[in-house]
């Protein structure tokens, strides 16, 4: 997936977005939808701005002893049964997961939805190695069928409607037409079942580790999630490192949160706690267990300024509520994680070299501010960002001549008032050199500024 | 009582007719208006597209200007925003500059604010007519947590009737150089904005902030819409 990176390509991609009147359609009608019901779930917690308060504290509990719970983490899972791999980036994740696959055989891949799977690039990798990976989420499931990756972090096929999946059912999997989600869910239920038992393998994220236990945790829906990670003999989770939480004690704060933020769920359908590998006596679990912890640029991250982005938890309220996002939907950033979250996380994991006109795109109205559960100050990150761009030397040239002027004219009214003056002389000039979306969009500048107005 | 009035860049540029009604609504309620003479703009512009340093140029400039004890009003969320949350923070390393940013924080008022906070001016009544929406700008909301008291003087206006829009909230899609940099994702946006508004049935778009009231007349404009768009100060001082 970094190498396809399209993140530079902002502007064109979104303008793309923007004429494609379905997507828009899709994006609209979803994203209202979650935001809501996540109103609504939020609005049963009489203590929700202290339960915030307390869900950011114990991520930044977290971040500031990182190593420390990672360490744990790692005793704890080993003495359970599982095998912690610690991978620096994308390319040894990625060969780490191949190579687990390959000494043991494995044919074919049952998948759970992982954003850091997709974050690593790990399906081409798997699939140019040989070996078959099924994706087993619903949404993930449809965007896999038409070779596309996700666009938003939680409903990966957030921009498609339901005729478009119909049509590609019947083209893929060869199935009469319809566009009845029930049916719709029924045809990639049986496609799935039988995949599940043929997999010799199950590759899932997490979206927890409890240091003190050493088990993963997964919110999920659908039920994959537990067929993946406990039908076949071999499971191998990936996460990324920050995702680590203290103890069990903290988890009822994020069971609370992270659903009624992410869907609008007082809890969803299954929450998977799962310690080690299959002890004797039981009947399910896998038999051999691989955790992959990725760094990928995280220990940089959470040593910088922007540290405060890495107590995300995935919810994606933050993309649901953003005008931008709403508008030009996921795949427009051109990374693995689009919206608020994206734009700062893209930046950070992936340079500004690749990413710098990302920082664009936010009109700073801090919706997401308010929606963030573990107050990310994603508007506060968004604007240091746009500093770093300028020190990094990735800044509009245009922008930054006109910002030298602008800092020289503001502090001398005179210099100042003589450009007011200059521009409404050169109105229609600046008019035809800006365009019309930009200058044409602005009335005409009076003739009687309100500054000769007044006494 | 006396008040210094910033009057903001936009203002000053393109809508003078808010700056004058802001000043007949003060003068009305007996406030002398002090328009300090070489102001010129908070800063924003710069501060938002990440050039700090010309930021607090802006801002020292600001703050050499706007001095004394008396409160600052403005008839901009946005430009309220910026002097009361981001001069503290510009200047949180300098001791001297520091002491006159949050001195100029914590006199600063937005003009709704000020209005109904400090003169109270919401228990009087205004000659409204028509059928009013009122856009919610981000800043106003979000940043200085005024949400009520537009309301309050919109309900004073006798005679018209307040429609509220679909997602007030959201941001009409100005965002200062974001119009300028994506602008087909910011006209999108004003389209989304002016159809929330053309879809309550009012005749009049009122609001706080010129710029994002600039922003949504371009959408209507380009949906081929005849409702009015007005500054609030603009609705009060006719009312008067």
């Amino acid at each position: 997936m970094s190498e396809e990176q399209t993140s530079r390509n902002f502007r064109a991609n979104s303008a793309a977005s923007i004429a494609d009147l379905s997507l828009r359609a899709a994006m609209k009608n979803a994203t209202d939808t979650f935001g809501t019901r996540r109103t609504a779930a939020l609005e049963a917690i009489a203590d929700l701005e202290a339960l915030r308060d307390k869900a950011s504290d114990v991520r930044m509990q977290v971040l500031d002893r990182l190593p420390e719970y990672l360490e744990k983490f790692t005793t704890n899972a080993t003495r359970a049964g599982a095998t912690v791999h610690r991978a620096a980036d994308a390319q040894a994740a990625r060969e780490l997961i191949g190579s687990l696959l390959k000494e043991r055989g494995v044919k074919m891949a049952a998948k759970g939805k992982s954003m850091v799977s997709e974050e690593i690039g790990l399906n081409a990798h798997l699939q140019a190695a040989g070996i078959e990976v099924v994706e087993t989420d619903l949404g993930e499931f449809i965007i896999q069928l038409e070779g596309e990756t996700p666009s938003h972090i939680i409903v990966p096929a957030i921009h498609k409607n339901r005729q478009q999946v119909g049509r590609l059912f019947a083209d893929r999997l060869g199935v009469p037409y319809s566009e009845d989600p029930q049916v719709l869910t029924k045809i990639a239920r049986k496609v799935m079942r039988e995949k599940f038992l043929a997999a010799d393998a199950g590759i899932s994220g997490a979206n927890f580790a409890i240091a003190e236990t050493g088990s993963l945790v997964l919110f999920t829906n659908e039920g994959n999630g537990r067929m993946v990670t406990s039908v076949p003999k071999l499971h191998i989770a990936i996460l990324s490192v920050e995702k680590v939480l203290p103890s069990l004690a903290e988890l009822p704060t994020f069971i609370r949160l992270l659903p009624r933020s992410a869907t609008g769920q007082a809890i969803t359908s299954y929450v998977s706690i799962i310690t080690g590998t299959r002890k004797p006596g039981e009947a399910t679990g896998a038999q051999e267990l691989h955790i992959v912890l990725l760094d990928n640029g995280r220990s940089e991250i959470l040593a910088g300024a922007c540290r405060e982005m890495l107590k995300c938890i995935r919810c994606g309220a933050c993309m649901n509520v953003c005008p931008v996002y709403r508008t030009v939907g996921g795949h427009a950033y051109g990374w693995t994680y689009p919206g608020p979250m994206g734009m700062v996380l893209t930046t950070l994991l992936t340079g500004m070299e690749k990413s710098y006109p990302l920082v664009d795109a936010s009109t700073l109205c801090g919706a997401c501010v308010d929606v963030c559960p573990v107050r990310i100050p994603l508007v506060e990150l968004i604007l240091k960002l746009r500093e770093r761009r300028i020190k990094e030397g990735y800044s509009d040239t245009r922008e930054r001549l006109g910002m030298r002027f602008f800092g020289a004219a503001v502090q001398r009214p005179e210099i100042f008032f003589w450009a007011q003056r200059v521009s409404r002389l050169f109105w229609p000039v600046i008019q035809k050199l800006t365009g019309k979306d930009v200058a044409g969009r602005l009335p005409e500048p009076s003739s009687r500024p309100f500054h000769r107005r007044m006494p | 009582m006396r008040v210094q009035l910033f009057g903001t860049c936009m203002v000053d540029s393109f809508f003078p007719e808010v700056g004058e009604a802001t000043v007949r609504l003060l003068e009305h309620f007996g406030v002398e208006v002090d328009y300090p003479r070489g102001q010129t703009c908070c800063g924003q512009p710069a501060f938002n597209a990440g050039y700090r340093q010309q930021a607090r140029g802006a801002a020292e400039h600001f703050l050499s200007i706007f001095t004394g004890d008396d409160p600052i009003v403005t008839p901009s969320g946005s430009c309220a925003a910026m002097v009361k949350h981001h001069y503290p923070e510009l200047f949180h390393d300098d001791l001297k500059m520091g002491e006159l940013a949050r001195s100029a924080a914590s006199r600063v008022f937005e003009m709704s604010q000020f209005l109904v906070q400090v003169l109270r001016a919401h228990e009087r009544v205004f000659i409204g007519k028509g059928r009013i929406t009122y856009h919610s700008s981000c800043h106003l909301t979000r940043s200085l947590g005024v949400r009520e008291e537009p309301l309050l003087l919109i309900s004073a206006l006798a005679g018209a009737q307040f429609v509220p829009m679909p997602d007030a909230t959201r941001c009409c899609g100005f965002g200062g150089t974001f119009m300028a940099k994506l602008p087909e994702i910011s006209c999108a946006l004003a389209d989304d904005k002016a159809e929330s508004i053309m879809a309550t049935g009012a005749d009049t778009v009122t609001g706080c902030d010129s710029a994002c009231l600039m922003t949504i007349a371009d959408g209507l404009k380009r949906r081929g819409s005849d409702i009015k768009v007005r500054h609030l100060v603009q609705l009060l001082a006719e009312g008067l």
